[in-house]
């Protein structure tokens, strides 16, 4: 055994309270807790029925996304809620930050939006930092070399009173990401490109780390897609280490260090990368350069394929069923299916470069006919800056509807639904049976695919509208 | 928590493999502030047509199933979202444990959390259980062991403090708090606050 450690082993060491023995799982500290109202009433409720305070909410960070409703609005008064369940719920979350003293970012703050987008774009995401929101797709926040995952809601409790999780030391898995990612395929494509050949279940029980000259390559939006969807290969986190380019992302960001902690910050950053040397516990490598643009065809997000490739078959019955749900058959590749519904959103692909991926294919456009396409954007602050450019513009010219932020159509608890047997190309994370509404059959996709597909009114290579 | 020390029940079986928390319980049950009564919604899709009536060939809705309190699922089950809604709802239904080949990390430290035992197994008992439907099992946390209704006993291994809590019936938070003065020392020590 060597002395040389991976990033994750850094972060992890830096926030141990009291180690792991062969008994007792370890004590680890957390920086930041990003709380919603889906997955933290309960965990309220034990709090209130233990007589227990929030113990850092300066380290809690409450927003309203996942059942919040996205038609335009002015207050919370006017909101077209998708049921009394939905409305009670962001009552309850106004009420249990008021209680606990939790400053909640709601309606009016201008800083509201998806947990995974409000993080990074408030500079409250930062390398080094231990992050934890229940909802698995918290790894999104080790595109900054955080170590940043899901969990439970007995675990929000734990954290809400103790700032503390009992946790085991995960394994670790490299993922090398060698070459260039040519025109016209991006950070989507990759990680379903990668999904696909380690299976959904190919990082359980790791913590990623990407590294490798595309992923040095990439912008902060485009590593936040990648590492936001490890959890569809069932790893624990995905991680990048942090570089100029994250720097740069952070400086002047409102709750980024500012002034002499700047440059403190930064000098601490800079340790924070996988030693020469250090082990990882499995390695897989991709080579960036031969991928396409690519979508899934299935029901789960290993189940993909290049854009222009027939569908693969396989003898399996869980295959053959999810082909039958998707009304997809083997051999024919997925631009032979109509479009009905585009999503463009969510914590994968609901940034600004997103929101100008998808507008810069459909400038000078018409969405096909009997397509509705959703844009989405990921936050309040994300909303405003694609207004300010314009981008709304051109989504609503071009016949998308332009919405007000939140998870909208990827988790479709809000009122914004897929109908039955509707085929959904969407920018989203998860093609599960069900997942945009009963009977919905998702496509996932890039942002660029995604607009592509809206005007062709069928599954379309962007590379032939760019 | 209650402890629980053994499990005894009759399996049902749901053979398809990554069988998310999606379709455990659907998000749009999730429009809840509690963490009871969700089992009525467990499996919702696959259990009922459009208008609401049963799907006759959906393994929970044969009478073979009425009171099977261990599911046995397909490799990879419980994958996907973070929801604990997910174990709240197969409690709430009547299950007391699942068995797989592999289980999701969240699922499966949300299960073990609320009481679910969250069992993975060898592959070849896996394969038995599968063909078996209705099998008679005993599930003992104490030795880690499931004994077949032939007497055979299978092991199976299950993280040390999770099986304690189960066992003693010890709530996780409790043994946080517990660790206060320890949790003190660490913030007040660290070279840098975040």
């Amino acid at each position: 055994m060597s002395n040389n450690k991976t990033l994750f082993q850094k972060v992890w060491d830096e926030h141990v309270v009291v180690p792991e023995t062969p008994d007792t799982p370890a004590i680890l500290y957390i920086d930041l807790h990003i709380v919603h109202e889906v997955t933290t009433p309960q965990a309220f409720s034990v709090l209130r029925e233990s007589g227990l305070p929030v113990r850092r909410p300066d380290l809690t960070l409450p927003t309203l996304d996942h059942s919040t409703p996205t038609t335009p609005v002015s207050s919370f008064k006017d909101l077209l809620v998708a049921g009394e369940g939905a409305a009670n719920q962001v009552r309850q979350m106004e009420q249990n930050c008021a209680d606990f003293g939790l400053d909640l970012l709601g309606y009016g703050s201008g800083q509201r939006g998806i947990v995974h987008v409000i993080g990074p774009e408030l500079g409250a995401t930062q390398p080094g930092k231990t992050i934890v929101c229940g909802d698995s797709h918290s790894s999104t926040h080790g595109a900054f070399g955080a170590l940043a995952f899901g969990i439970g809601t007995t675990e929000v409790g734990h954290v809400l009173a103790t700032q503390c999780l009992l946790q085991r030391k995960p394994k670790t898995l490299e993922v090398n990401v060698d070459g260039k990612l040519p025109a016209g395929v991006g950070a989507k494509d990759l990680i379903l490109a990668l999904i696909g050949k380690i299976g959904v279940n190919g990082g359980t029980g790791h913590v990623i780390e990407y590294r490798g000259e595309a992923i040095e390559a990439m912008d902060m939006e485009s590593r936040m897609t990648v590492c936001n969807m490890s959890i569809e290969a069932g790893a624990r986190a995905g991680m990048i280490a942090p570089d100029s380019t994250t720097f740069d992302y952070l400086k002047g960001r409102p709750r980024a260090p500012q002034g002499g902690d700047w440059d403190a910050a930064v000098a601490r950053w800079e340790q924070l990368r996988t030693d020469d040397g250090a082990e990882f516990d499995k390695s897989v490598t991709i080579d960036a350069s031969e991928l396409q643009p690519m979508v899934t065809f299935g029901t789960n997000p290993a189940m993909v394929v290049a854009i222009n490739d027939p569908v693969p078959t396989r003898n399996d019955e869980s295959f053959r069923k999810a082909l039958n749900y998707m009304q997809i058959e083997s051999g024919q590749a997925m631009t032979t299916h109509s479009v009905d519904v585009v999503f463009v959103g969510s914590c994968t692909n609901g940034r600004i470069s997103d929101i100008e991926e998808a507008a810069g294919i459909l400038k000078g456009h018409k969405i096909a006919d009997g397509v509705r396409m959703l844009v989405v954007p990921g936050s309040d602050q994300v909303k405003q800056e694609a207004e300010e450019r314009g981008l709304d513009k051109i989504i609503t010219a071009a016949g998308a509807e332009w919405r007000e932020p939140g998870c909208s159509m990827c988790i479709a608890m809000n009122g914004d639904i897929v109908k039955p047997g509707q085929l959904s190309v969407s920018t989203s994370n998860r093609n599960f049976e069900g997942r945009q509404g009963v009977g919905a059959r998702t496509v996932l996709a890039s942002p660029a695919t995604a607009a592509a597909s809206a005007i062709a009114g069928y599954v379309a290579d962007p590379r032939n509208y760019s | 928590m209650k402890p629980i020390k053994q499990v005894r029940g009759r399996t049902v079986v749901l053979p398809t493999r990554d069988i998310d928390t999606d379709q455990i319980i659907a998000a749009r049950f999730l429009t809840t502030t509690s963490s009871e009564g969700l089992g009525k919604n467990a499996f919702y899709d696959l259990r009922y047509n459009d208008d609401g009536s049963e799907k006759a060939d959906f393994a929970l809705n044969q009478p073979a199933a009425d009171g099977c309190s261990i599911l046995v699922g397909g490799n990879n089950f419980g994958c996907g979202s973070s929801r604990e809604h997910a174990p709240w709802a197969l409690l709430d239904y009547g299950f007391e444990a699942v068995i797989s080949t592999e289980i999701a990390d969240i699922f499966k430290n949300n299960a073990l959390k609320n009481g679910l035992l969250a069992i993975v197994i060898d592959d070849v008992t896996h394969e038995w259980l599968m063909s078996n439907p209705g099998a008679e099992v005993t599930i003992d946390v104490a030795a880690c062991s499931i004994t077949l209704p032939d007497e055979r006993a299978v092991g199976f291994e299950m993280e040390s403090f999770a099986r304690y809590c189960l066992l003693e019936g010890i709530d996780q938070l409790g043994f946080l708090q517990n660790a206060s003065s320890a949790i003190e020392s660490y913030e007040e020590k660290r070279s840098w606050r975040p």
